[in-house]
């Protein structure tokens, strides 16, 4: 990458988020316009237990620069464990991930509620510049992710 | 103290007489057991119902032609009693499966030996059977760990059943030619083989197990060490698994993974082309078919946690890859995140079927 390039170069994150919670709270965020990093891409699922390790890495072989996973409060899932379950599932692939040299910024995870729009746009915030400081990506990289 | 059954007759032997006992009395209607395929001289896995049929049976043999688990998951749940010969991984890998609802332990008296580890297949097949079988009877009589065995067996430090019935003693039996001591573990145990030979207190003979547990932990020391994979992370992995074909015979042999349609076969793991394209536009360069280290790295993510460390995997791989010593190894860290033994208790969820509140809070929040 140029010189002028890395200055200017935005990170892609894509956001998992749950449907009941994170979902709405992203909506909230908006809806109240409050502002945070235009970096991610939504992808809506209908639990947090949905997702398998293998979303995340395929998202990062398709050049997302990092991961956001995001689901209900503990105690708080419509499905009542499926947050704890993708957990652990998360236990499972993170030490396999820096295993592989992909820094623990770029994947991360975290419960946000359908009333906290603020803490979303915080989260945002904070895993963008996680991810900004670590770079772009290039472990198991294939392509460039297109906005 | 355990309820022991002694015998006068070699293991080999004893163990064929008490599955005749078993067919003849009508305490069961089927026995599995590895048997002598007739002409190739290999071996296979047969279920016998006629007791004739158990004059080409070999239950003791060290060879693994399948991992058992996957033929237990065809042939229970079980109406009528069946007994079965295992060996103590293919009866952990079972007990995972039947976690994943593929099985059932109903009606089947399990029987597994403590295991002086099996003779790689391809071995079995070249070599003359005779020297081999004779060679390994030795080192394993002695209580020492056998030359001709697969490298997770080396390594392999559950050689004594967790959950079997009767557990058969070979490992360290001076007298295995002329005697042969069942545990009976289990009061189904004690019932079935009631009337077979007379039953006292006793038990396996711990000083000379624990004295071969520590020379397969330090094999499995040096297995793990030999292992490229934690120093050069990415680049390791490349390199041990460069070689991989792609056939996923791997994944087939498994005991545990059980899909019908593995994700990684299924269209869903097929590439956009235009991926290939930017691929191409980057590295000028682009390996077909393509995604054979994310399969691997895909089932570790999926199935690491319950590996028995058969090494059926690495058996069959064409490509001369030591899937099975990664998958130990990779499987002992992400089963160590749950406090978890795959195969140990059958009542215990797989991991991440199950969670505490209070755990992983570094994860996230
Ligand atoms: S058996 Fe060997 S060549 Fe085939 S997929 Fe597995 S590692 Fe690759
Ligand atoms: S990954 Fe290999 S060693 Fe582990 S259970 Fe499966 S076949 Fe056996
Ligand atoms: S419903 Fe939101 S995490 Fe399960």
């Amino acid at each position: 990458m140029q010189e002028k390039d890395k200055k200017d170069w935005q990170p892609k994150i894509l956001a998992i988020l749950c449907n009941w919670c994170s979902y709405a709270g992203a909506d909230l965020a908006g809806v109240s316009r409050i502002q945070y990093p235009p970096n991610i891409r939504v992808l809506r699922v209908p639990c947090s237990g949905r997702v398998d390790p293998m979303f995340i890495m395929k998202s990062l072989q398709n050049g997302f620069d990092g991961v956001l996973v995001s689901g209900c409060h503990p105690g708080d899932c419509h499905y009542l464990s499926g947050n704890y379950n993708a957990r652990r599932k998360f236990a499972v692939l993170k030490p396999l991930l820096e295993y592989i040299g992909i820094e623990t910024e770029r994947v991360q995870f975290s419960w946000v509620s359908a009333g906290e729009g603020e803490r979303f746009a915080e989260v945002v915030t904070k895993v963008t510049n996680d991810i900004r400081k670590v770079g772009p990506a290039k472990r198991l990289v294939k392509g460039v992710v297109s906005w | 103290m355990s309820k022991m059954l002694t015998t006068d007759h070699g293991a080999d032997k004893s163990v064929v007489d008490l599955l005749r006992f078993l067919l003849d009395t009508e305490k069961v209607s089927g026995v599995l057991t590895l048997r002598k395929t007739n002409t190739s001289g290999s071996l296979d896995y047969g279920l016998l119902t006629r007791s004739q049929e158990l004059d080409r049976a070999v239950p003791l043999m060290p060879v693994m032609p399948a991992n058992a688990a996957q033929s237990l998951s065809l042939i229970t749940p079980t109406q009528k009693p069946i007994a079965v010969v295992v060996k103590p991984c293919e009866l952990r890998g079972f007990v995972e499966r039947i976690k994943r609802e593929q099985g059932s332990l109903d009606n089947v008296l399990t029987l597994s030996p403590t295991c002086g580890g099996v003779i790689p297949l391809d071995t079995y097949i070249k070599k003359s059977k005779d020297n081999l079988t004779k060679d390994y009877y030795k080192q394993v009589k002695a209580g020492e760990i056998p030359e001709s065995i697969r490298p997770t067996c080396k390594a392999c430090e559950y050689f004594v059943p967790m959950t079997a019935d009767i557990t058969v003693s070979v490992v360290g039996e001076q007298n295995l030619d002329s005697k042969c001591r069942f545990i009976l573990n289990s009061d189904k145990a004690v019932s079935m083989t009631e009337g077979f030979g007379s039953v006292e207190n006793g038990d396996l003979d711990a000083k000379i197990l624990d004295d071969h547990l520590k020379k397969r932990e330090k094999e499995k020391k040096a297995l793990f060490e030999s292992i490229k994979f934690k120093q050069d992370g990415l680049d390791g992995m490349i390199d041990v698994f460069g070689k991989c074909i792609g056939c996923h015979g791997c994944s087939r042999v498994c005991p545990i993974c059980y899909c019908l349609l593995c994700d990684f076969e299924s269209r869903n793991f097929d590439q956009n082309v235009s991926l290939f394209e930017k691929e191409l536009e980057q590295k000028g360069a682009l390996r077909l078919p393509p995604d054979t280290l994310f399969f691997h790295l895909g089932r570790m993510s999926h199935m690491s946690f319950s590996c028995v460390g058969c090494g059926q995997c690495t058996d069959v791989c064409p490509a001369d890859i030591p899937v099975a010593s990664v998958f130990k190894k990779i499987g002992e860290n992400t089963a160590a995140l749950f406090d978890y033994v795959p195969g140990k208790d059958v009542n215990e969820d797989i991991p991440v079927l199950v969670f505490k509140e209070e755990e992983f809070k570094e994860l996230g929040e």
